[in-house]
């Protein structure tokens, strides 16, 4: 049995979200083989050949990867999947759209974002913004898998020695073109990855209020995220949004400030590790996920929080 | 050109969703049912290529139970001009879908097919970039905007980080996100207008598809409940607390 891993990476270096899919695969058992499919890949290459526990890293360089195109990308890996008993990758954005175009290619039933691994044919999988979790068993010969990110911890970044392989492109499909990208520029950390993360919801009022929260956000080294009904009311661009429809975190610490906590947004941060809510309504629903719930107006306790961490020298 | 818009009836977005005592599914008798709300925001960037004259006619599809005949007529109402229910009593799973609609569109030659990037319900984002694949065709998924351009289709895509921007060559398949637009709401006018508007009822198996299940389901479980914790005083109690009890910062 051998597990195929689609790196997640930007060319010169591997995403970390690889990490999370080296996890899920060491859960299911067999040999891990990991493809970079990219333009002047070699520097991801080489960090993939260093995770430990994975033996060997296929290299796909040629022009048509350079943007993670779905098309090119699902046709490379739909030509070596019948050597792979299992694919996965990390459920990014990236994975999302290339993964499911595979597993039609290859007349699979994908399993996606699973959270937990019960043996090689068998795994949990959120239903419902996480309100129910499905058991599901595949009967497919390769199985295409997405992995939920947080629900597996990121697998050693060295100590292996995988041998590093070139293949054949597949060609350009011809059928979609990259022109550019607007990435939100910030010195945070990355939502998904932050070890803290401070969100703001509607009790913030206006994305110009939305300083209070960074001004924490920055004394603690927190990345910043905010609930769906921010991100509506245009508080804040949409990447910022953690929910069901957003992004799914699983940080050490999550504030929660002027959330109410709706079912899609809970679904989206309650396995993190302490949740702490500030919100003015007791009655608020996040404050039933919390383990610190502090009812304050947060236009008061914010900048108090701000002060109070200063004083305990955090100063970012 | 004419764009066929998929719909799907899943469990209301409002509903507190109950898993069954015997964990074979969830509570689904007396249930309030809608449409999938990113489908609701396919139908109405389906309407506004029409109202720009990029777009002539509209079809919406549902596949499933004879009930999703008023999901379809959610979307005529909406502003679609006709509807095609593929009937199938029991699940069906995205793979299956995307073979039903590949059919569809070789029937029908859309331009566009524009599909909501995920379903409510079981959340697999997976039929429209399974379509695409099926059909040959380019696919721009979780879009924030589309413009029309000759037989290119430029759209903006919501990815990790911020937008992607890509062009996409027509015949295409588009997976819609929250922010492409705000859907409208059915007027009592066209919604007495869209009892008149045609259904055309077909199966999996008239279209040659066969709908059966890959992926078994062995158990719908409660997911693992946080215990409540306890309320601070103030924020130097809560600082104390993240830094003393709980030990994070």
């Amino acid at each position: 049995m051998t597990i195929l891993i689609i790196a997640e990476h930007g060319n010169t270096e591997l995403g970390p979200a690889t990490l999370n899919a080296v996890t899920a695969a060491k859960a299911i058992g067999g040999e891990i083989e990991i493809l970079v499919a990219g333009s002047g890949c070699d520097g991801a290459a080489d960090d993939a050949s260093k995770i430990e526990g994975v033996t060997k890293i296929l290299v796909a360089d040629s022009d048509e990867y350079a943007n993670a195109l779905a098309e090119n990308v699902a046709t490379l890996v739909s030509k070596i999947a019948e050597n792979y008993s299992h694919i996965l990758a990390t459920a990014t954005t990236s994975a999302k759209n290339i993964m499911p175009r595979v597993a039609a290619l290859k007349d699979v039933q994908q399993i996606s974002e699973i959270s937990e691994v019960i043996d090689a044919e068998t795994f949990v999988r959120p239903i419902y913004a996480g309100n129910a979790m499905a058991t599901v068993k595949t009967s497919d010969s390769i199985k295409v898998i997405t992995v939920r990110g947080t629900s597996f911890e990121a697998a050693q970044e060295d100590g292996g020695s995988a041998s590093i392989e070139k293949i054949d492109a597949s060609g350009d499909a011809g059928l979609s073109q990259y022109i550019g990208s607007e990435l939100s520029a910030s010195e945070r950390p990355d939502l998904t990855s932050a070890r803290i993360v401070v969100s703001g919801g509607r009790g913030m009022q206006s994305g110009e209020n939305f300083p209070i929260i960074e001004a924490v956000a920055d004394k603690l080294g927190a990345a910043v995220g905010a609930s769906r009904a921010a991100v509506d009311a245009g508080y804040v661009p949409n990447d910022y949004q953690v929910g069901q429809t957003g992004k799914v975190v699983a940080p050490d610490l999550y504030i929660a400030v002027g959330i109410s906590g709706a079912i899609q947004h809970l679904a989206g941060m309650k396995d993190s590790k302490v949740i702490v809510a500030i919100n003015k309504d007791e009655e608020a629903p996040i404050f039933q996920v919390a383990d610190f719930g502090l009812v304050a107006d947060l236009f008061k306790a914010v900048p108090e929080l701000d002060d109070e961490l200063q004083k305990n020298g955090f100063t970012g | 050109m004419k764009i066929l818009v998929p719909v799907k009836r899943v469990i209301d977005y409002n509903v507190k969703v109950r898993v069954k005592a015997d964990q074979t599914g969830v509570e689904l008798a007396n249930v309030k049912m809608s449409m999938n709300p990113f489908d609701e925001i396919s139908v109405e960037q389906a309407i506004r290529l029409k109202e720009a004259g990029v777009c002539e006619e509209i079809i919406a599809v549902s596949v499933g139970v004879q009930q999703c005949q008023e999901t379809i007529r959610t979307a005529l109402a909406m502003g679609a001009d006709r509807g095609i229910h593929v009937l199938h009593d029991g699940d069906v799973e995205p793979l299956a879908v995307a073979k039903i609609l590949k059919e569809l569109a070789n029937k029908e030659g859309p331009s566009l097919i524009i599909v909501g990037k995920q379903a409510i319900d079981d959340d697999s984002n997976q039929t429209g970039q399974m379509l695409a694949a099926l059909l040959g065709w380019g696919q721009a998924t979780f879009v924030s905007d589309i413009q029309v351009e000759g037989e290119q289709v430029k759209a903006t895509r919501e990815v990790d980080g911020g937008l992607e921007t890509i062009s996409v060559k027509l015949p295409a398949v588009i997976t819609t996100d929250l922010r492409l637009n705000e859907p409208r709401y059915a007027s009592l006018p066209n919604i007495m207008k869209a009892k008149k508007k045609p259904i055309d009822q077909t199966s999996p198996a008239e279209l040659g598809v066969d709908p059966s299940i890959r992926l078994e389901i062995l158990k719908v479980a409660e997911p693992p409940q946080r215990e409540s914790g306890v309320k601070v005083e103030d924020v130097a109690d809560l600082v104390d607390k993240l830094r003393n009890t709980a030990k994070v910062i």
